[in-house]
């Protein structure tokens, strides 16, 4: 019944001799898509959440039981998720200011026309297109331990010596470091790309009037740059706190979470659990978990940004 | 932007500081992958060895010996194979079913299409990570693991596409389709012959996004294969890391080879790269 009216509003489309199939057409056309949806990522996820209450185990003996919130009380009470879940928020709190501050240094520095900027530019990009793998392995190499290694001959020639070469992935101290630094080498050229954009976006008059105004180079930063990037800037800054929460990569190859859970992550702890021990409920509590930050932290930034809107 | 009037040689200065701080941030960044292009030709027991300095960056003795051992170890061509299938399949896939969608959602009336398209919007936040578990377990009642279609069916159907390919076709005038649909043209007709050519800008889009991606998919493939047959190349070189003996220059050599094409691609479709990154931050 609404078909025909809805049409109607549409206007010219009424008189069209396919009106009659519209409705099955589209839906044949949305269908193969909304089907993978539902098989791949609606199902999982409701099974995920529904699975997290039962004490699921492949292959084990005993009798499947709605356990209620009882892995949710392990996994919250379990030392090693407990780190984990404290190494993804401290990759977090360094990684945003550190990948969102180069990023944008990188975007204001290459923001202009002038020749080779576009190879530059795609220099600093070059890294997003390596698989995070390969990155890691390589990486390796880069932090072996010894004088020998890069890093540490870096490290030795910048102090003119003082360096005490160390074994960076085996440390509790420095193996945090070395895999966010890795982490964002790889992924700041996605970010600064972003932030280009959005200051090719800004409108020249904006900085003409603040020029007129006799602003100085800071202040138009400050009142004219940095306001017109907010959404970009909340954008980019979301989806590293993300990034952050979904590291496991790296660490599954680098560190496998070690020296003693220095650097193990939500992920890492929730694919152990299902793939070393079986353990599906409690696998799927973790990354229910997981989810909730992810939407917590999504909804953050969707606030920032209405936030803005409204102001405007 | 030339330099306008004023002081020449100030200007010229400014330049040349900018080019020599720009140019040697960028020599900071391209280090790492030098130094694995360059390790990869050196003999391997100087990899290490010379890791620690200038010579890192500077090819000694080289040779294509490296490469030819990567071959006499391990099946490099099959992995390359099982990532081109497996990358080649989500893309086009894709494609064909988030591009039918993402039109059925823009430019089509029908019942239910309000509620489901919140629905899709709704599961743009979901991150692969939050269901790789319970999916895990899914595609193990499948008896699917160790397939190919294990690490293509769950990633054809993408919301984050349907969305672009949504917004790209609300945005396309209505006159073309309009016109053949006067014509008596079918639906699909219209979207295929009228749509498609009209609207490359979003597929390049798609397309590279979803390359970048799928093809360096560690996670997944990890918990669903586990030998060889269908294994891609970011398992592969991480498993080859572990593999006795440990020789650096073959694993550079892995590596290079791995992401040389990568690397092409890009440097061919720079500006298709830049568009499609950028139009990832809309959503925000």
């Amino acid at each position: 019944m609404p078909e025909i009216q809805r049409g109607a509003v549409a206007g010219k489309s009424v008189h069209n001799p396919g009106l009659g199939r519209e409705g099955p057409a589209a839906w044949l056309m949305a269908a193969p898509a909304l089907l993978g949806l539902l098989i791949f990522m609606a199902a999982p996820f409701i099974l995920a959440v529904g699975v997290s209450f039962t004490n699921l185990r492949l292959g084990s003996p005993l009798p499947l039981e709605i356990t209620g919130v009882e892995q949710y009380r392990r996994i919250l009470g379990d030392a090693g998720f407990q780190r984990a879940l404290l190494n993804n928020a401290l990759f977090a709190v360094v990684a945003v200011p550190l990948q969102t501050g180069l990023a944008l240094s990188l975007a204001l520095l290459l923001n202009r026309s002038l020749r080779g900027v576009g190879l530059l530019r795609a220099v600093f990009f070059m890294p997003v297109v390596f698989p995070m793998s390969l990155v890691a392995v390589v990486w390796m190499l880069i932090y072996a331990p010894g004088p020998d290694g890069m890093m540490n001959g870096l490290l030795d020639f910048i102090s003119l010596g003082a360096w005490q070469p160390r074994d960076f992935l085996h440390d509790p101290v420095w193996a945090m470091p070395a895999i966010i630094l890795l982490s964002v080498w790889q992924g700041v050229g996605f970010q600064m790309v972003i932030l280009l954009a959005g200051l090719q976006g800004i409108p020249e008059e904006l900085y003409q009037a603040a020029a007129i105004d006799g602003a100085g180079r800071w202040h138009r930063f400050r009142h004219v740059t940095l306001p017109q990037l907010r959404n970009p800037l909340i954008f980019v800054t979301l989806v590293t706190v993300i990034l952050a929460f979904r590291l496991f990569d790296q660490v599954q190859i680098m560190t496998q979470g070690g020296p003693n859970n220095a650097t193990t992550t939500v992920m890492l702890e929730a694919v152990r659990a299902v793939f070393d021990r079986q353990q599906v409920a409690r696998a799927s509590a973790m990354t229910v978990v997981f989810f909730v930050i992810v939407l917590v932290i999504t909804w953050l930034q969707r606030r920032l940004a209405r936030q803005e809107r409204e102001i405007e | 932007m030339r330099p306008v009037g004023g002081s020449g040689l100030l200007h010229w200065a400014k330049y040349t500081a900018w080019y020599l701080f720009t140019a040697s941030c960028a020599a900071v960044f391209a280090a790492p992958v030098v130094f694995m292009v360059v390790g990869s030709l050196k003999p391997d027991d100087r990899v290490l060895a010379e890791a620690g300095g200038w010579r890192a960056f500077v090819p000694g003795h080289a040779s294509l010996q490296n490469y030819h051992d990567v071959f006499a170890r391990v099946d490099f061509g099959l992995f390359f194979l099982n990532s081109a299938v497996i990358v080649g399949a989500i893309v086009a896939g894709g494609l064909v079913v988030n591009s039918l969608a993402g039109y059925a959602f823009a430019r089509m009336r029908w019942r239910g299409r309000d509620a489901l398209f919140a629905a899709v919007l709704a599961l743009l936040i979901i991150p692969f990570e939050a269901i790789a578990v319970p999916l895990f377990y899914e595609v193990s009642l499948f008896g699917w693991r160790n397939t190919y279609v294990v690490q293509i069916a769950p990633f054809v159907a993408n919301a984050f596409s349907i969305y672009l390919f949504y917004t790209f076709f609300l945005g396309m005038p209505r006159e073309l389709e309009e016109a053949a649909r006067m014509d008596g043209a079918g639906f699909f007709h219209t979207f295929f012959r009228i749509i498609v050519p009209n609207a490359r800008p979003v597929f390049a889009t798609v397309t590279i996004l979803s390359f970048l991606m799928f093809w360096g998919s560690y996670l997944w493939p990890l918990l669903v294969t586990s030998g060889p047959a269908v294994r891609p190349l970011p398992v592969a070189v991480a498993e080859f890391k572990t593999l006795p003996p440990l020789k650096w220059g073959d694993i550079l050599a892995f590596g290079v080879m791995m992401v040389a094409p990568a690397l092409l691609i890009f440097v061919f479709f720079q500006r298709w790269f830049i568009r499609g990154v950028v139009s990832s931050g809309i959503k925000g």
